[in-house]
């Protein structure tokens, strides 16, 4: 069993924040390790889910709301941030052929 | 009960995250990150916020997985590619676990929360249009504007140019 979960019964704000942070970390090392452009983009999605996440928690704990307010707008900026971001990759693909992030290497050279 | 509902959920929400990142074919990761997302909501409820946990199943399950989705068909890529990975990253991961871990080890030794306030009101929807409507119009107003040049953006960047057009 995790201590800090062991630690406290009733599960508070540490609690939250410690499966944030590691949503946050799988987000991360996913952008990092993957090389396909459209995991890599799912990956920054969990990013944004996983600081939604500790707003949430943070607006709970403190009894105010603002948090979930700012929670709405992060769900509006992410929802345009896809749009955008997939029509960039069609745009890509239409263009290399590949979503391959090894093989988008043409500024390098 | 609220308790094990807290570890059912976060369990389910890792997990699948885990998967998300793990899986060789794209597909299966965005039925994952649908998966996550139905955890995630979970817990949101679990935080008094069930209003944030329908707007989030209804914009990502809805819109944005199906979006990831919609594109993964369309360009068609060769499912399967998993390259191994070099010694440097497995490297850099490692170290950057560890300090992930030294994070949440100092988080939970050494933190000084707030304590809960005693009696909290569940957030309805009337407090969400109170907040929206009168401390938050400017934010609403710009972000609606920020949605329409997102619109105009996918526009400009999924026309096809000929080229006769371009010169």
């Amino acid at each position: 069993m995790i201590p800090l979960l062991a630690a406290a019964p009733a599960y508070g704000l540490p609690s939250y924040l410690f499966v944030s942070a590691l949503l946050f970390a799988i987000g991360f090392f996913g952008v990092l390790l993957r090389k396909n452009t459209l995991v890599i983009y799912m990956c920054l999605e969990l990013m944004l889910l996983a600081s939604t996440l500790a707003l949430v928690a943070f607006s709970k704990f403190n009894g105010t709301l603002d948090g979930n307010v700012f929670v709405f707008f992060i769900l509006t900026i992410a929802a345009a941030e896809v749009a955008v971001g997939l029509a960039i990759i069609v745009a890509l693909f239409r263009k290399r052929h590949t979503i391959q992030v090894e093989e988008l290497n043409q500024l390098k050279h | 009960m609220s308790d094990t509902l807290f570890i059912i959920l976060s369990v389910l929400t890792v997990a699948t995250a885990l998967l998300v990142v793990l899986n060789k074919n794209a597909v299966n990761a965005a039925m994952f990150l649908l998966l996550s997302l139905v955890g995630l909501a979970g817990l949101f409820v679990l935080l008094d916020a069930p209003l944030l946990a329908f707007v989030l199943i209804l914009v990502y399950a809805g819109a944005v997985v199906a979006l990831f989705l919609f594109i993964i068909m369309l360009l068609d890529t060769t499912p399967g590619r998993f390259p191994a990975f070099k010694p440097m990253t497995i490297a850099a991961s490692v170290l950057g676990a560890a300090l992930l871990a030294l994070g949440i080890l100092s988080l939970s030794e050494r933190a000084v929360l707030p304590l809960p306030p005693k009696a909290v009101a569940v957030p309805t929807m009337k407090n969400y249009a109170e907040q929206l409507f009168t401390t938050y119009l400017l934010p609403v107003q710009v972000v609606g504007f920020m949605l329409l040049i997102a619109m105009l953006g996918v526009i400009v960047l999924s026309k096809k140019y000929t080229p006769e057009e371009t010169k």
